[in-house]
């Protein structure tokens, strides 16, 4: 592992996940597999461009993760990626593979998202690390992302481990230049290793292997002090830093003459370096994002910290400004004051520019019956949960990956029964919403619940054929592999008929009428049903019809058409100081919503002109 | 030879209006004139109409790989609306250029929110050097709208030390090859137009 990382003359901008897919490739890894979650989506995208690898796309990161420890345990170097939360899908297989180790390296790598620009939470995966008693590795930047990534796989083969590669945000989204290198391969295997005490876990073999694990995290915390990725870097002996990742940058530019322990292992830790840095400073400050986790393990090591989470917040992103302002109030000299300045007054009432869901989605149709009938949505995790946000307001509750459907189960089960001949009453009824993707990743199971457990939820599943949140990218419901291959298609009615489901619709998410008939019909009845809304993601399949136009001589600036929430539509004052709508052709996908709420008919397709028409 | 300070560049608009290829653009410039560069974005939920920031910096030595607010020399906006709402990440001598362009944020389209009146007047009384261009007419007027971000790239090009062939030399590769004309034409528009007077430049 202290080997010399060879490059050649080429060097690329990359991001951080298209290094950790360099990386991989030029380690030789065989095998990679993940589910997209930003932000660690690019990571798989840009590897399957390189050849030799096989790369997939699996249905949850629990799928990945144990792809990840058959390939290695039958000799191919593996890697698997996925968001932070997408680790607690994966938590059961990976912690087993503590225990059981590998034959060729595995490295999963943990995008963390603080600040959460795409996430339900903002947790600090370097925790996994303690708790599965695997080495951490934490890059920097893109080219230590490269640099660490192929050094993580002799590390990992080194002390039979799978290792924990944790980016965050900027380091997956930032790009910055990198040296590149060759792959190396190795031959693999004609058959698996057979090896019943280390790679079966009943209570006989993992006691053993437990003890393995314990003393391969004190040989890991030995290696630690000569890692080369823990770099000193003396400058002012006044003050020492200890931090690691995207923060050892904003903390260089905050105090930019300190002296520095960078650490890019950061499980275990190495006590020796740390008890000899803080010997040669003054005064000794940790500087992490979300959790004291570097912190709290040196002042176990009884090492005393002049400063550390009580400077800075264990909530969002950190920066250079931000770190430069929480070591000020520690009074730390050398600080660069341009970080200091007094910002002038934020622009005050400017209006939000949240996401929003595109002209012609087909979600539109759905959560504006939806919010017609005043039911409670349990959603999901998609680009649907964008149906809690005006002007629909109809997502209530969205926790987790394919939680919408047991959820609304749970929730189900316990709110009073209707009075057998009282009128329903729509708003205690429950009705779970779930993309398709999502509903490959973990709602089947929930499914499975609702319908063992004689559940009466009604559950749509919003079928766009794609993992549109994250960019579109292809699924077990798709047709197409991650390679481009094409593959057998989850046949969704079929499926959940499998399951039991009695009540099956398939519906148009376009057609309004239709929508709020069949859901009305769904909500009446006293049995689990499931309605799927089918139409492609009109971004990723690049759905445009003819564009509707309104006749100003009709509308009456009601703004009922406005409930649709789509970008194409303005609300304008015309010259007679009247309050209009019009469409922006360039924007309108066709779909044909809005036309469908003006109750003055004043929006439509114009006819096509004369002799063009087939 | 002495260091080369670290400049700061935020690019700022909506999702879908290249920002990212133009982010692109201005690394390989950097990169290719012998600059350490950082750049960085947010994907994922930001897209989708929403705000979308891209942090740009080069210098002889980068370490931070976003820009501080209060730091920026350059704020590129390719939407009005979005060059008045991060002013105050630049620093006191720091540029805004901006796009007239209008494009309503969601809750504007809803009626929820309004769009403020004579965006163009309140950016001038937020910021004192101030830019504006019509980058979606240049590029029209070059051939395709789709060219507003090379169009922007070409307006802010003389703020920073790079020459015109730099920049065209990249671009030919960053495009789609068809394309390539159409661009670099979008880009000298947007380039002449630097010096065309701010005030007869109104956002719609």
């Amino acid at each position: 592992m202290a080997n010399k990382i060879e490059t050649t003359d080429a060097v690329e901008i990359l991001s951080g996940n298209e290094a950790i897919a360099r990386g991989a490739w030029e380690a030789g890894v065989k095998l990679a597999a993940a589910y997209p979650g930003t932000p660690s989506t690019e990571i798989l995208e840009a590897l399957a461009h390189y050849d030799d690898v096989y790369c997939e796309w699996s249905p949850n990161e629990k799928v990945a993760m144990e792809v990840g420890i058959g390939a290695s345990m039958g000799g191919g170097r593996a890697l698997v990626c996925m968001k932070h939360v997408g680790l607690n899908v994966a938590a059961d297989p990976f912690f087993s593979s503590s225990y059981v180790g590998l034959e060729a390296g595995m490295v999963v790598v943990s995008a963390d998202d603080p600040g959460m620009h795409s996430s339900q939470d903002e947790q600090d995966n370097r925790n996994y690390a303690k708790f599965a008693r695997v080495p951490l590795l934490e890059p920097a930047d893109s080219a230590e992302a490269r640099e660490f990534m192929i050094s993580a796989y002799e590390l990992s083969e080194q002390f039979d481990t799978p290792v924990l590669f944790r980016t965050t945000t900027r380091t997956s989204h930032s790009k910055s230049i990198v040296a590149l290198g060759e792959r190396t391969t190795a031959e693999p295997l004609a058959k698996a290793r057979r090896d019943w005490n280390k790679y079966l876990m009943m209570p006989v073999n993992a006691i053993a292997r437990h003890v393995v694990v314990e003393q391969r995290a004190v040989d890991l915390a030995d290696y630690a002090e000569t890692c080369p990725f823990n770099r000193v870097e003396m400058g002012d002996t006044r003050v020492g830093i200890i931090t690691s990742g995207a923060i050892y940058g904003y903390a260089r530019e905050a105090v930019p003459e300190a002296s520095f322990l960078k650490l890019g292992m950061t499980y275990p830790l190495p006590k020796k370096l740390i008890a000899d840095f803080r010997s040669k400073v003054d005064k000794l400050y940790v500087v992490e994002e979300l959790d004291p986790f570097l912190e709290e393990a040196i002042r176990l090591m009884g090492v005393e910290i002049d400063g550390g989470k009580e400077l800075n917040t264990l909530q969002g992103e950190l920066n250079a400004r931000s770190v430069a302002a929480s070591l000020a109030r520690a009074d730390v000299p050398g600080i660069n004051q341009e970080l200091l300045s007094e910002l002038g007054p934020e622009p005050s009432d400017l209006p939000s520019r949240p996401p929003t869901f595109c002209p012609g989605c087909s979600h539109r149709g759905i959560f504006t019956v939806l919010k017609k009938l005043r039911v409670f949505v349990s959603g999901d995790i998609g680009c649907y949960t964008m149906g809690a946000l005006p002007p629909f307001n109809s997502v209530h509750c969205s926790t987790c990956m394919g939680a919408s459907i047991s959820m609304a189960h749970g929730m189900a089960k316990v709110l009073a029964p209707p009075a057998d001949d009282a009128k329903p009453d729509l708003r205690s009824k429950v009705v779970g919403v779930i993309g398709d993707s999502t509903f490959f990743h973990s709602g089947v199971t929930s499914l499975m619940d609702v319908i063992y457990n004689g559940g009466r939820t009604v559950n749509i599943i919003v079928d766009n054929s794609t993992t549109a949140m994250t960019g579109g990218q292809e699924n077990p419901g798709s047709g197409k592999t991650l390679l481009g291959d094409p593959s057998a298609t989850v046949d969704i009615p079929a499926l959940c008929k499998a399951l039991g489901v009695k009540r099956i619709a398939t519906i148009d998410p376009y057609d309004l009428e239709e929508v709020e008939r069949v859901l009305r019909e769904e909500l009446a009845v006293d049995e689990p049903s499931v309605v799927i809304a089918k139409a492609p993601c009109v971004l990723q399949f690049k759905v445009r019809k003819p564009v509707y136009q309104v006749d100003a001589g009709l509308c009456t600036g009601c703004k009922r058409c406005l409930q649709a929430g789509c970008g194409a539509l303005n609300l304008y004052i015309d010259e007679g100081g009247e309050r209009k709508v019009e469409i922006n052709p360039f924007d309108c996908a066709g779909c044909g919503v809005c036309s469908q709420l003006c109750p003055q008919d004043a929006i439509a397709r114009p006819a096509p002109a004369e002799g063009k028409g087939s | 030879m002495t260091a080369r300070p670290t400049t700061n560049v935020l690019l700022t608009g909506v999702g879908g209006q290249g920002v990212v290829l133009a982010s692109y653009v201005l690394s390989q410039v950097a990169m290719s004139e012998g600059y350490d560069v950082k750049q960085s974005e947010v994907h994922g939920m930001a897209q989708r109409g929403g705000s979308v920031t891209s942090h740009f910096r080069f210098g002889d030595k980068v370490w931070s790989p976003l820009v501080s607010p209060g730091t920026a020399d350059l704020l590129m906006a390719f939407e009005a609306l979005e060059g008045l709402r991060y002013v105050n990440w630049l620093k006191p001598n720091g540029v805004l250029v901006y796009n007239a362009l209008r494009i309503n944020p969601s809750p504007v389209s809803a009626g929820l929110a309004t769009y403020p009146e004579d965006v163009d007047s309140l950016i001038r009384a937020a910021w004192p050097t101030v830019k504006c261009v019509n980058a979606n007419e240049l590029a029209a007027q070059a051939g395709t709208v789709k060219a507003a971000n090379v169009a922007m790239l070409g307006a802010i090009s003389a703020t920073l030390p790079f020459a015109p062939e730099i920049w065209e030399a990249v671009i030919r590769k960053a495009v789609p090859p068809k394309t390539i004309d159409v661009n670099l034409e979008a880009f000298r528009l947007g380039a002449a137009s630097a010096s065309a007077p701010a005030a007869e430049c109104k956002t719609r």
